[in-house]
């Protein structure tokens, strides 16, 4: 008869390397999915600033509005204040703005502008344009002050609290989910702190 | 199963790195950056040693030397005027990760939160290997059968 031969084999070595592999699959899988899901998120590529929970770097940058006057870190202290990034090169700042100007006029806090690397009169014909949201609007040309907040490209938005320590940063257009879910809870916070 | 549990984080780590990365919707300053302008060839040489070994914050992977984006233009004239004022490389690179974060270096500091990072590869290597050695091992016990008088082939 023809009697297949069963090999008393150890079960242990291969069992454990099944197991193993099957554990690094799984793990691959599931890694992959959580890559999928991620990549829908329109921020997934914003780098976390590490200057959450720091203060908020020293500037003295001068207005747009008044080119003569300059305005710094210290002038803003006292209270809470938005810094929003933008430029009249930037079509996001385009799509965030009517979303900024609504959370301006809602007077929450105060929104500061920092206009980078910009042509003034192009800065002041877009606000012109569009409406301007900002209690007071610094104007960075070189964009060398931009380099100590970490900026590296607009919109991006930042809090500051009333002790000029940076709270909160988003990078790329603001949008109602981000102000209702994000900004506003953490203004609440700092007022409750307070 | 320890082991394998030692191991996941491995694995994962690994291909995490491998995940794609896009660009997100950010915008940049367009406009014709003039060349940096060296003083001589061995300042040349440590600017570009230097920029090789930063990563652009807006194209992400790219390095800083490499990149076109205008925020790397900018900090590629920020790194040589550091350079010029007499920062030592390590004290450029601590300036960028101040602001930018450790994300900035390519060569990420040694850390427990990078040890997996750095070591990750080795352990996995290891892992395989002593996966690989028990196996056979587990192969060479096994007697070989000797078919029996009996058996037709």
């Amino acid at each position: 008869m023809n009697q297949p031969i069963e090999p008393a084999a150890p079960k242990r070595g291969p069992r454990l390397a099944v197991v193993v592999g099957a554990l690094c699959f799984i793990g691959f899988v599931a890694l992959l999915s959580y890559g999928v899901l991620q990549s829908g998120r329109g921020d997934r590529e914003a780098l976390p600033s590490p200057l959450i929970g720091k203060p908020a770097p020293q500037f003295s940058l001068p207005l747009l509005h008044e080119p003569g006057r300059n305005v710094s870190a210290k002038d803003l202290a006292g209270a809470p204040y938005v810094l929003n990034v933008w430029g009249s090169w930037c079509p996001e700042c385009r799509v965030e703005h009517p979303v900024l100007t609504r959370f301006a006029l809602s007077k929450r806090v105060r929104v500061v502008g920092y206009n980078l690397k910009d042509e003034p009169e192009d800065a002041l014909r877009w606000l012109e344009q569009f409406g301007n949201p900002y209690m007071l609007v610094l104007a960075d040309r070189d964009g060398r002050a931009a380099i100590d907040w970490g900026i590296y490209g607009a919109p991006e938005t930042f809090l500051v609290d009333a002790r000029g320590i940076v709270r909160w940063k988003h990078v790329g257009a603001l949008d109602d989910a981000v102000i209702d879910g994000q900004l506003v809870p953490l203004l609440r916070k700092l007022e409750a702190g307070r | 199963m320890s082991r394998a549990a030692r191991w996941l984080p491995a694995c994962l780590l690994a291909f995490a790195l491998l995940l794609p990365a896009a660009r997100h919707a950010q915008a940049q300053v367009v406009d014709d950056p003039a060349p940096l302008q060296f003083h001589d060839e061995a300042e040349e040489a440590r600017f570009q040693a230097l920029t090789h070994e930063l990563r652009c914050v807006m194209c992400q992977n790219q390095s800083l030397a490499d990149s076109n984006a205008q925020i790397a233009h900018d900090l590629r004239r920020e790194v040589l005027d550091l350079m010029r004022q007499g920062k030592s490389d390590d004290e450029i690179v601590a300036f960028l990760v101040q602001r930018y974060g450790e994300f900035v270096r390519y060569k990420p500091a040694m850390e427990p939160a990078t040890w997996l990072l750095w070591f990750g590869p080795a352990l996995l290597l290891l892992g395989g290997g002593v996966l690989v050695a028990r196996i056979v091992r587990a192969r060479g016990r096994r007697e070989v059968p000797v078919p029996g008088e009996d058996q037709e082939w």
